[in-house]
């Protein structure tokens, strides 16, 4: 019975996962399976995961993107599912386990709904492992809401793009991109830069403990010029607003 | 301005007492280090490069400061150089050097706690003991043949001197010190019909954040007009709870490591918190956010945070990590923390304090014994002290013609000169907690205690005595408290020998003895020849 469960489980994620691959517009179909899928590990749907109240426990189905590095028995996972995106703050975690914690592992995971300057995450969460198959999760554009902050409000922590940004400068020497978010740092902290479209601009962040000196992005940061158009992608964190965590930036 | 602040991880501290375990079980293996003696003369005539592992509040000022004060230093020891590595997180720092300790690559100058430095000296001769060196003649605190008008030991301010004491003997000096102070909305406690004493009780302070849940029918605060509203926020969880039992002299623990924490004082803070968590009048930094947002945001009417935070605090605040548009406008007032007894206050002395590691060549430490001495001139301790709300360690910096002028310019931010002076005024009223190998993962038991029970409360759960007592079992188990005896006493600590050491040393003893035979025989034989 338990193994017929999985197969099911495994099938419709299947199909959810190509359902995903095939449509970036989500369906009413695509939210029913999601759904079926979580109800049978009694976890709920990302719309269930919206309307409950802070402080309240919450379990959700969910598929791995990235994490933040392991410490002490805990990691920092940014996760989705196919309805939304969940940002698991310091989650229960052997460091064995971590080492399987790898992009499109599907978790589920108990934990606490919360709010942390502004960012909706689930704290002192456990989790564990499932059979079933991780869906892909396509990057959402995110360009055309840019100055709209409650409509990039409403995909916090989705794996997001953004394309034909600016560089501003930032900083008192007005540079493209500050060590900490005043220059206070160095190499090996936070990279902060400032990024326009029109006349609106936010900080974005490359959070060393999701990508460190040694990636590909923090690289790039560092390489920077004021004026620069750039193309990006992250995790659409929030703090006193948004905050994204970026994974790629890209110079046209 | 819009700034960022990075989310303190609680983690970090939790990780520590893990760590320095694993590091302490690598120092038993390690070969110890020769003590550190003066040397008679510094030798100019070689180069030396010195490692300075700094900690700034991330704070771009603090950062220039240090980088000022090492060109300085270098222009008069040029054969000097110092190399500046920067840390925002002290834990950050604490974990790195533990690091490095087991691969004898620890920096030469380090910002740190003493509590950190307690588990750093656990390898022998690891910390340079400083107390020969701040009485050196030539070299000394206001030494003959320092280069730069140099403190001297008394005229170190006495209280900041004494926390770096341990066991008997100074391992560091105090760089800065700060208290915490308590953030006032006085606009919104006069709207709800009260005045601002000098001295805020902690009676006070519930009373007030009660009157202000009060709501209007459409769900808003009645104080604010807002959806939000968390009357008091604590940004240190562990400094609110070692003040109340030290305000209420109960106790946390000796100086000799003993824990005493768990006890009916403890128990009887927490219900109150629970209580006051649960009328929606009180949360802390780990639950809700940096205590300064809210307040700004006219969303919080007591804060307490560092004095060295302060120019985070008011409705002018020079930094601020919220938007421009949801600052509210209100009158800032600033006041020691709250007090149980008016009479007797008491607030907690905390900040950065400097150490200097010691190393294979006696040069290479008193070169770096010098640059450290150098952070205590009035030119370092008046520039720093002014990016917040610091004061100098020094006599001699706190009064001197510079500092004086910086506390009464009037272009300076009123909040953090209000609370430097607050502190100033009560720097007798300051406390340290014992410091001890351990200290710091009883600090972070002391801080799980209060977020713990806030989230509970928030959780629904239910805060009883049956609750505080599964709690103190879990704090206890989760920090290794009850394995902290071993670290009061060596001996106790590494515990019987393993068999194979025993075999070793009687080996070692059996080839002693028979080579003290051999000679022996070989003596009797020469003298039979004569």
């Amino acid at each position: 019975m338990k193994t017929m469960k999985k197969l099911i489980s495994i099938v419709a994620i299947a199909a959810l996962a190509l359902s995903v691959f095939a449509c970036s517009n989500e369906t009413a179909e695509t939210v029913a399976e999601t759904e079926a899928v979580a109800s049978e590990y009694d976890a709920m749907s990302h719309a269930e995961y919206d309307a409950a109240e802070i402080d309240s426990e919450v379990t959700v189905l969910c598929t791995v993107m990235a994490t933040q590095s392991w410490w002490d028995n805990k990691i920092t996972v940014y996760a989705a599912d196919a309805d939304g995106a969940y940002f698991i703050y310091n989650m229960a975690c052997s460091e064995e386990d971590a080492a399987n914690l790898t992009a499109g592992t599907t978790i589920l995971v108990t934990g606490y709904k919360s709010e942390w300057a502004g960012e909706i995450e689930i704290a002192d969460a456990t989790f564990e492992f499932t059979d079933v198959d991780g869906i892909a999760i396509a990057a959402v554009d995110l360009t055309a809401d840019f100055a709209d902050e409650d409509a990039l409000l409403a995909h916090q922590n989705e794996y997001f793009t953004m394309t034909g940004l600016t560089v501003e400068a930032i900083g008192d020497n007005e540079e493209a991109f500050l060590y900490s978010y005043d220059g206070s740092g160095s190499q090996g902290d936070d990279l902060y830069f400032k990024v326009s479209n029109g006349d609106v601009s936010y900080t974005f962040t490359v959070e060393s403990y999701l990508t460190g000196a040694d990636t590909d992005v923090y690289q790039a940061v560092e390489g920077l010029n004021v004026g620069d158009t750039i193309d990006v992608a992250g995790y659409l964190y929030w703090y006193e607003g948004v905050n994204p965590h970026i994974t790629s930036v890209t110079v046209r | 301005m819009i700034s960022m602040r990075r989310r303190v991880y609680a983690s970090i501290l939790a990780f520590t007492f893990a760590f320095s375990s694993l590091a302490l079980t690598g120092c038993h293996g390690k070969t110890s280090r020769n003590e550190f003696i003066v040397p008679e003369e510094f030798d100019a005539s070689r180069q030396f490069s010195i490692t300075f592992w700094a900690k700034n509040d991330t704070n771009i000022n603090q950062t220039n400061i240090y980088n000022q004060a090492i060109a300085d230093f270098e222009e008069l020891y040029p054969n000097i150089d110092v190399n500046l590595r920067l840390y925002t997180d002290y834990n950050k720092i604490y974990n790195d050097v533990i690091t490095n300790i087991a691969t004898d690559t620890t920096p030469n100058v380090c910002i740190t706690y003493p509590d950190h430095i307690a588990t750093y000296i656990s390898g022998e001769n690891t910390v340079v003991p400083l107390d020969n060196l701040f009485t050196d003649e030539r070299y000394g605190l206001g030494g003959t043949e320092v280069l730069f008008d140099s403190p001297s030991v008394d005229e170190i301010v006495p209280e900041f001197l004494n926390e770096c004491m341990i066991n008997g003997t100074y391992y560091c000096m105090p760089y800065m010190r700060s208290t915490e102070a308590l953030y006032i909305n006085k606009t919104y406690v006069e709207a709800l019909g009260f005045e601002v004493p000098d001295m805020v009780t902690w009676d006070y302070i519930w009373e007030v954040s009660n009157a202000a849940t009060a709501k209007n029918p459409d769900g808003t605060f009645a104080v604010n007009g807002q959806q939000v509203l968390i009357p008091f926020i604590y940004k240190s969880s562990d400094n609110m709870m070692i003040t109340m039992l030290r305000q209420l002299d109960a106790g946390y623990s000796d100086s000799s490591g003993n824990i005493e924490i768990f006890n009916d004082t403890t128990s009887s803070i927490l219900h109150t918190i629970a209580d006051e968590v649960a009328a929606g009048a009180f949360s802390t930094f780990t639950v809700s956010g940096y205590p300064g947002n809210f307040l700004n945001a006219g969303q919080c009417i007591f804060a307490v945070d560092s004095t060295a935070g302060s120019t985070w605090m008011g409705s002018e605040a020079p930094l601020s990590d919220i938007h421009e548009s949801d600052v509210v406008d209100f009158e800032t007032v600033v006041r020691p923390v709250p007090q149980f007894n008016i009479e007797e206050p008491r607030m907690i002395s905390q900040g950065p304090s400097v150490c200097v590691f010691n190393k294979e060549d006696p040069q290479e430490v008193l070169a770096a014994w010098l640059f450290a001495q150098y952070l205590l001139t009035n030119d370092v301790q008046v520039a720093y002290a002014g990016t917040e709300g610091y004061v100098p360690v020094t006599s001699k910096a706190q009064e001197s013609s510079e500092y004086q002028a910086y506390l009464n310019d009037p272009q300076q931010y009123d909040v953090k000169i209000a609370v430097t002076n607050m502190f100033l005024q009560n720097i007798n009223n300051t406390f340290v907690t014992p410091v001890f190998n351990g200290s710091t993962s009883l600090r972070n038991a002391a801080a799980q205690l209060i977020d713990s029970t806030v989230k509970s409360v928030r959780r629904r759960e239910t805060v009883d005595d049956a609750y505080i007592s599964n709690l103190y079992s879990e704090v206890t188990a989760l920090y290794r408290l009850d394995q902290l005896s071993w670290s009061k006493d060596s001996k106790t600590a590494l515990g019987p020998l393993p068999k194979e050491s025993k075999i070793l040393l009687i080996s070692l003893g059996v080839v002693w003895i028979g080579i003290g035979a051999y000679f022996a025989t070989d003596l009797v034989k020469k003298r039979k020849k004569f």
